[in-house]
């Protein structure tokens, strides 16, 4: 027997990671497919904590502002719809340099789309999203396991870096069920999980001036030069980032003649074809970018010119255009993409790499 | 080792409930599991179908395109997943909601589940005797681990409802010896 | 001699950016006197509009937040919730609070939250260059009423304050006027009543208060005092309204 495991939804550990890591603040707008985590942090917020409905998305990331501002581990989540809804919010919260995480369970697009699942908000999610030149870390679970995990490290690495964390999932990871240890912190995919002091002095809070000077929180910058000062404070904060925290996972890549890269539910389908190629003797491996951006660069970093590579996402190439930046010519890439409700199977997979490794 | 399963019915049949159980057995033995549901608009009424793999090895895709094993508790679900069951599959069928012609070449085997819980006293656990006579049949899971199971999920200071759902749990397991 | 003006610790000692004539300088200075009369400077957290007030933390000598257009009353929720011995107000315009915050502002009156809102109504959209605001009056010519505001194109002067005493979770709202002196202490004491509210646990507490903005209503200081006593104070009445 299996000691301490639940069998939870995507959507329910990423609510427990949250409370798991100390959150105890989240403002929220209910939205299939991530209703779930809604409900489950109305029933379990602590009672110290604070849970609001709130009256639209634009309020729920906005009240995620003042409760960072405030000096408190807080969280929102929405689906591909509300969370472009919440991009003035998260704007103002990398201006300012607040600590947030932000989960997005994507579904189809564009416009209310539908309700299935979808990666078709990854540049949203990687260029910034809103205005101005900022960046979210953005990570994407692969498992409800690594849901769990990546929501606890996500609140570490938001208040160590006082940046917006997004973690970028879509309705098949919200919605499926599997065996999650409730551990703290776990490291269920490779590359580094470091784990940062979980207590980050916040002396830049709104608490009241008592016994120091004021402080302020804002992200407007008017005097002549001020906001390029700003924006270079957050340019040298996103480049230490960029340094430390590329997280991946790579399978047969060493022995591989195609390289399958995919995220998140796409790298599960993505498995599943590996494993049927595999035992066909095909050679045939995989790179799973964990963090979004910082977009992994390492694993690309192929000697082998005769490798191909063959990017599969639900959406219409957008993770494509990052794997070009980072192969930069070195190797052939080829693209597998559905979307609108559509997504890439096994066979359709196995066909693509059959068209593939036929061409020379 | 992998089974995928697809277990669908009309919404309120409880086709979730006896994809939970299975998938939480599942785990209670060790094994790798996934269960993913239709998460459309239906609540009640309309066609409602969940999706479990079970594996002793990690799992990829929970989605299944060919499944190993259905189980239909009616005509409609029956009319949308027929097509998705591979050909060595196994079709386990509720007779006294849905119909099928004797020619097919797939596998099948089929009992009124519905009739059984009927007898049983409660027709909402259907349900619950197609997932005894599947645990039977394919020896995936145990039947005496589904007990441990419903024991750890049965709301407290309701004994009538365990009691009617292990009761129609072995009627299930029963009928693939009769 | 004895001393009978004098700064308030609340505020700054710093040359202000107002325009001459400006009724922010004065609503400042009444948020920071009755701050200092309250004692709570220490606890003290405002939230600063977007508008012509964005900067009031240049201003207020207390821990201070920015919000987003019209959302001040989203932060101001959280901050309060999360801090609830802190004094938590928002201080906002009549486009934050009135046209792009609309939804945040009767949201969080309804919930009842333990706020003071300092609402400043000059009936214009200042730092943008004089556009038509929600509270614009009829016939007001500004840069996007041309002729005057006109009902069937521009629909009618927004009375949100009356709106918001409708609702079941408000417990004050008044109505102030710094058309002069008499006015002015009479909008300290109703901004002093929505803070005092809060301290004592009440819910939400609104002031809104009737500004000058000669800049955009193209007069003198002097002549837009008249105005808001002569033309202003027909659409919006003053007095307590809840």
């Amino acid at each position: 027997m299996v000691k301490a495991k639940i069998l939870i939804s995507g959507n329910e550990a990423i609510a427990q990671g949250a409370i798991q890591a100390g959150c105890s603040f989240y403002a929220g707008y209910p939205i299939t497919p991530q209703n779930e985590i809604i409900a489950y942090m109305a029933k379990q917020m602590p009672k110290k904590g604070v849970f609001i409905q709130a009256e639209s998305e634009l309020a729920a990331i906005n009240m995620v502002y003042g409760a960072s501002a405030a000096g408190v581990r807080a969280m929102t989540s929405s689906s591909s719809p509300g969370i472009s809804l919440k991009q003035e919010g998260i704007s103002y919260i990398a201006g300012a340099r607040l600590p947030a995480v932000i989960v997005n369970i994507m579904r189809g697009g564009p416009g209310l789309g539908n309700i299935a699942p979808a990666q078709s908000d990854y540049f949203q999610a990687t260029r910034g999203g809103g205005h101005g030149d900022y960046h979210l870390i953005v990570l994407a679970p692969g498992s409800v396991q690594e849901a769990y995990d990546l929501t606890q490290l996500s609140f570490d690495l938001a208040d160590k870096y006082r940046i917006p964390v997004m973690i970028l999932g879509d309705g098949i990871l919200g919605q499926m069920m599997e065996p999650v240890r409730l551990s703290v912190l776990g490291s269920r995919c490779s590359g580094k999980h470091q784990v940062p002091s979980t207590q980050h002095l916040k002396d830049w809070a709104l608490t009241g001036c008592k016994g120091r000077k004021p402080n302020i929180v804002k992200s407007f910058f008017l005097r002549e030069g001020a906001l390029e000062e700003a924006n270079l404070k957050l340019q040298r904060n996103y480049e230490i980032i960029r340094k430390k925290e590329e997280r991946f996972e790579c399978l047969f890549t060493s022995d591989a003649k195609v390289i399958l890269v995919a995220y998140g539910t796409m790298a599960r389908i993505a498995k599943s074809a590996i494993s049927q190629l595999r035992s066909a003797g095909k050679k045939v491996g995989l790179i799973r970018p964990v963090s979004l951006w910082p977009f992994p660069q390492k694993p690309f970093n192929l000697k082998n010119k005769n490798v191909k590579y063959l990017v599969l996402e639900m959406s219409y190439g957008q993770m494509l255009e990052d794997v070009k930046l980072a192969v930069c010519g070195r190797q052939r890439i080829e693209f597998l993409g559905r979307s609108g409700g559509g997504v890439p199977n096994e066979q359709q997979i196995i066909d693509k790499i059959r068209i593939i490794s036929e061409k020379s | 080792m992998i089974e995928r399963i697809i277990i669908a019915g009309s919404g309120g049949q409880g086709v979730m409930l006896l994809g939970k159980v299975l998938a939480q057995t599942a785990m209670l033995e060790g094994k790798q599991v996934t269960w993913f549901p239709a998460y459309g608009p239906e609540v009640r009424g309309g066609t409602s179908h969940c999706m479990v793999t079970i594996s002793d090895q990690e799992i990829g895709s929970p989605y299944i395109t060919r499944a190993d094993t259905l189980i239909i508790l009616n005509n409609p679900s029956l009319e949308r997943f027929k097509g998705m069951i591979s050909s060595k599959g196994l079709l386990i069928l509720n007779s006294s909601l849905a119909k099928i012609d004797a020619d097919t070449k797939i596998k099948i085997l089929q009992f009124p589940f519905t009739d059984i819980a009927i007898k049983l006293g409660n027709i909402k656990v259907a349900n619950m005797v197609a997932l005894g006579y599947y645990a039977q049949v394919k020896k995936i899971i145990k039947v005496k681990n589904i007990l441990k199971v419903f024991k750890s999920i049965a709301p407290a200071g309701n004994l009538k409802i365990l009691e009617v759902n292990q009761q129609a749990l072995e009627e299930g397991a029963r009928l693939n010896h009769g | 001699m004895e001393k009978t003006f004098k700064r308030c610790q609340s505020l700054y000692d710093v040359p202000t950016h107002y325009c001459p004539g400006c009724g922010h300088g004065i609503a400042h200075r009444l948020v920071a006197e009755v701050v200092d009369e309250l004692k709570i400077r220490e606890k003290t957290i405002g939230i600063a509009p977007v508008g012509c007030a964005v900067v009031a933390y240049d201003y207020w000598n207390f821990d201070c937040s920015e919000a987003a257009h019209g959302r001040a009353l989203a932060v101001a929720t959280a901050i309060k919730r999360v801090h609830p011995q802190n004094i938590v107000f928002t201080y906002q315009g009549d486009g934050d609070l009135a046209a792009i915050g609309t939804n945040e502002t009767i949201h969080a009156a309804n919930r009842g939250e333990n706020l003071s809102v300092v609402f400043i109504n000059n009936a214009v959209y200042g730092m943008t260059g004089g556009q038509l605001a929600p509270t614009t009056l009829l016939g007001q010519k500004t840069s996007t009423s041309i002729e005057g505001r006109e009902k069937k194109a521009h629909g009618f002067p927004l009375k949100i304050s009356e709106m918001l005493a409708l609702l079941p979770g408000v417990c004050y709202i008044e109505r102030v006027s710094l058309e002069s002196p008499v006015e002015v202490l009479k909008a300290k004491r109703a901004i002093k009543q929505a803070f005092e509210n809060q301290i004592n646990n009440l819910g939400f507490s609104l002031v809104e208060i009737l500004s000058p903005c000669p800049t955009y209503w193209g007069l003198t200081p002097k002549e837009s005092l008249d105005w808001i006593r002569d033309v202003m104070r027909k659409e919006f009445p003053l007095g307590r309204i809840k």
